[in-house]
């Protein structure tokens, strides 16, 4: 097993496609909640193979996408403070705040490193004892649990200038944002892979049960994709709504019980505010008390008001799929990957960048 | 000087030091008949149209799988010099090293530019070293530039692209990238693979021996396959469209692409050439390639249209369509 070649063989998503075709009549419309998804379904122009009646529409996946600007300004604030090193996920670099990125305080002076791991920040707090190391935990619950060991190994292992400023976030409850909203109707979800390898399929079942919206969890590679919407098709002709995974080599239906229980050590929900959405309740990660030295909201007096999104930036609303980046009067002019207005266009899983760079729906 | 020891301020400071490093240590290895002379400028002879070109390397690590910064500043060069369908003859090297920096490193770097520059056959004909305080510079940085002959009726250029004309690459894309950065420190992982780091030179030679029709040589570095064509297509006007299911890509870097985030036909290389030839000639080119010793995987990948001038698209695995843009910022700085 070689785990891509395999997944991209195109045989069988000929033969996935020719059966999607063949049973599906309904129109539906399917939302991929994950920015992971929305690249593959633009990197293998996969929108454009299927049936007309078949339309699909990227959701809030994307964990760059979805940091309220108030929250980048934060970590700004923080980059700027004397004796600060930031460590962070490549991604977050680039996102404008309200005046500067961490790409451009960086370049003004301020110590900020790109991690690949956690414990690579971990890592440099040990070898800057007189510096203060914060992590900007940003993502879904697939990096927090990697967050929530590093506060552990951070305690255990005596390391008392390691920070961590938490907007991680949970998805179930940004789905049943929009699922409450009413603003786009939905006959299907592909739910995030990754996210589903820790919170399980399970997490899943209230869009099935409470909305009648069948949900498949789908991995990353086209023939997950295409298999998770043959799926899909099958529960929209026959009227079901349940929770199936098209990803078993990665999920299991109850998920991943040390990183849930890491993550239930740790922290606590708490409300978040997400671009696009507003303050949802329970959707964000606070720390513990009992861990509260390595919250960076205790340590520092971090000064950031609220602020507005940018004008005419419709990041919000393609979050929510009520927009495409097609909709938005600043895409491809004034917002490019280059000089992004909204965040959608800087993270390489945000809609908007895959839309730019992969051409939209589809060429001619 | 022994191996063991560090180069100081002083062995750049045009001193007795800088003169035991230069000669002990530069010309010895690198031994030419212009280069022994000792001169301020190297003198030669030339006749007809020559290729100049000039690269800066700054790689980190300076030794990775497959390669080194000397190995990588000698082919660098004189694979840009290949790109013209020039020969390469001579070539300048220039150190700037950090205050400290183990001797023994800077012999093997030379033993390295030394035996890729044999391979090559091209000599180095002048230099220059300059010793920076530490953290001045990371370690060691090296500039080279290039001159090349270029024989009469070999025209080409990435202008010259025309509809009709098919796109080969020399091999596998994307192995000096992932080759690179697999040995970062913070990003380590293991991986069997190796930087394709190689002069070519002798593969455009022979390609020129079995086609007149050559229009456009490219080597994909920094920003790799895609950006590259993108380049080309909108020098010469015209679209380029890929097929992906053609495009040679290493499992491993498949992989480690999957695990990092990113996209192979922006990983750059360093022992690869993209060829555009007039569609009759497009065999006997890829077979002339294909019995080079660096052009065993070479492939066509693709044609040029006329349509949408400045486009390159790719027919996707799964036989859908999609634009191919050029790289945006730098995910992977210091790569070459």
């Amino acid at each position: 097993m070689k785990y891509t070649t395999e997944f991209r063989n195109n045989e069988v998503a000929q033969a996935l496609l020719s059966h999607i075709r063949e049973r599906s009549r309904k129109k539906a419309r399917f939302m991929e909640f994950c920015g992971g998804h929305t690249v593959a379904i633009f990197r293998y122009g996969i929108r454009q193979l299927l049936p007309k009646n078949i339309e699909m529409i990227s959701g809030p996946g994307c964990p760059v996408c979805v940091t309220a600007t108030v929250d980048i300004d934060k970590a700004i604030a923080l980059a700027q403070e004397k004796g600060v090193i930031i460590t962070t996920f490549g991604d977050m670099l680039k996102v404008p705040g309200s005046k500067s990125s961490l790409q451009k305080a960086r370049a003004a002076g301020a110590d900020v490193r790109m991690v690949y791991s956690t414990l690579d920040a971990l890592q440099i707090a040990k070898e800057n004892p007189e510096k203060s190391v914060v992590f900007l935990g940003i993502g879904f619950e697939t990096t927090a649990p990697t967050v929530a060991a590093s506060i552990l190994e951070a305690q255990e292992t005596g390391v008392k200038n390691y920070y961590v400023l938490s907007q991680n976030k949970l998805s179930p409850p940004a789905i049943k944002a929009i699922l409450q909203s009413g603003e786009v109707k939905l006959d299907g979800l592909i739910c995030p892979g990754h996210v589903s390898a820790i919170t399980g399929a399970q997490a899943w079942d209230f869009i099935a049960h409470d909305y009648r919206i069948p949900c498949v969890v789908a991995g990353f590679e086209p023939l997950d994709v295409l298999q998770c919407i043959d799926m899909l098709v099958e529960q929209v002709e026959n009227k079901q709504a349940r929770v199936e995974i098209a990803y078993r080599r990665g999920v299991a239906p109850e998920g991943n019980k040390i990183a849930l229980d890491l993550m239930s050590q740790v922290y606590e929900p708490a409300p978040a505010q997400w671009r696009g959405f507003g303050v949802i309740p329970g959707s964000g990660l606070k720390i513990k008390k009992e861990y509260r030295q390595f919250d960076a909201e205790e340590k520092f007096e971090i000064k950031a008001a609220p602020v507005d999104d940018p004008k005419g930036c419709l990041c919000g609303e393609v979050l929510r799929g009520v927009n495409t980046p097609l909709d938005c009067k600043l895409f491809g002019k004034v917002c490019n990957p280059e000089s992004p207005v909204g965040p959608c266009m800087v993270s390489s899983e945000g809609t908007c960048s895959a839309y730019f760079l992969y051409g939209g729906n589809a060429i001619d | 000087m022994e191996a063991n020891d560090k180069i100081l301020l002083a062995h750049g400071s045009g001193g007795k030091l800088a003169h035991d490093l230069i000669t002990k240590n530069f010309v010895t290895a690198l031994d030419n008949e212009i280069l022994s002379r000792m001169d301020d400028a190297a003198v030669f002879e030339a006749k007809g149209r020559l290729a100049f070109t000039t690269d800066s390397y700054v790689v980190n690590p300076i030794f990775f799988p497959g390669g080194d910064i000397g190995r990588l500043a000698v082919c660098g060069t004189v694979n840009d010099l290949s790109t013209s369908g020039a020969k390469a003859l001579y070539l300048s090297l220039a150190f700037i090293i950090e205050e400290g920096f183990a001797v023994k490193d800077l012999q093997k770097i030379v033993a390295s530019i030394k035996a890729t520059a044999t391979e090559a056959g091209v000599k180095i004909i002048t230099g220059d070293t300059k010793v920076v305080n530490r953290g001045g510079a990371d370690k060691i940085f090296i500039n080279t530039a290039g001159l090349g002959a270029i024989a009469d009726g070999v025209e080409i250029s990435g202008i010259n692209a025309k509809p009709g004309d098919k796109v080969i690459i020399t091999g596998t894309i994307g192995d000096h990238g992932i080759a690179v950065l697999s040995q970062r420190e913070g990003l380590g992982f293991e991986t069997k693979l190796k930087s394709d780091v190689a002069p070519l030179g002798n593969m455009v030679a022979e390609m020129l021996k079995v086609s007149g029709k050559i229009h456009v040589l490219r080597d994909p570095t920094r920003g790799g396959l895609a950006s590259t064509l993108n380049e080309i297509a909108k020098q010469a006007q015209v679209s380029i469209r890929l097929d992906e299911s053609k495009i040679p890509i290493r499992e491993e870097v498949n992989g480690a692409c999957e695990m990092l985030g990113l996209d192979p036909l922006y990983v750059a290389n360093e022992g690869k050439m993209i060829v555009i030839v007039s569609p009759e000639d497009a065999d006997k080119v890829l077979k002339a390639i294909q019995k080079n010793v660096y052009g065993k995987n070479a492939a066509v990948i693709g044609d040029v249209a006329s349509d949408h001038a400045g486009r390159v698209s790719l027919k996707t695995a799964l036989g859908s369509s999609r634009i191919v843009d050029m790289l945006v910022g730098e995910p992977l700085p210091r790569i070459c």
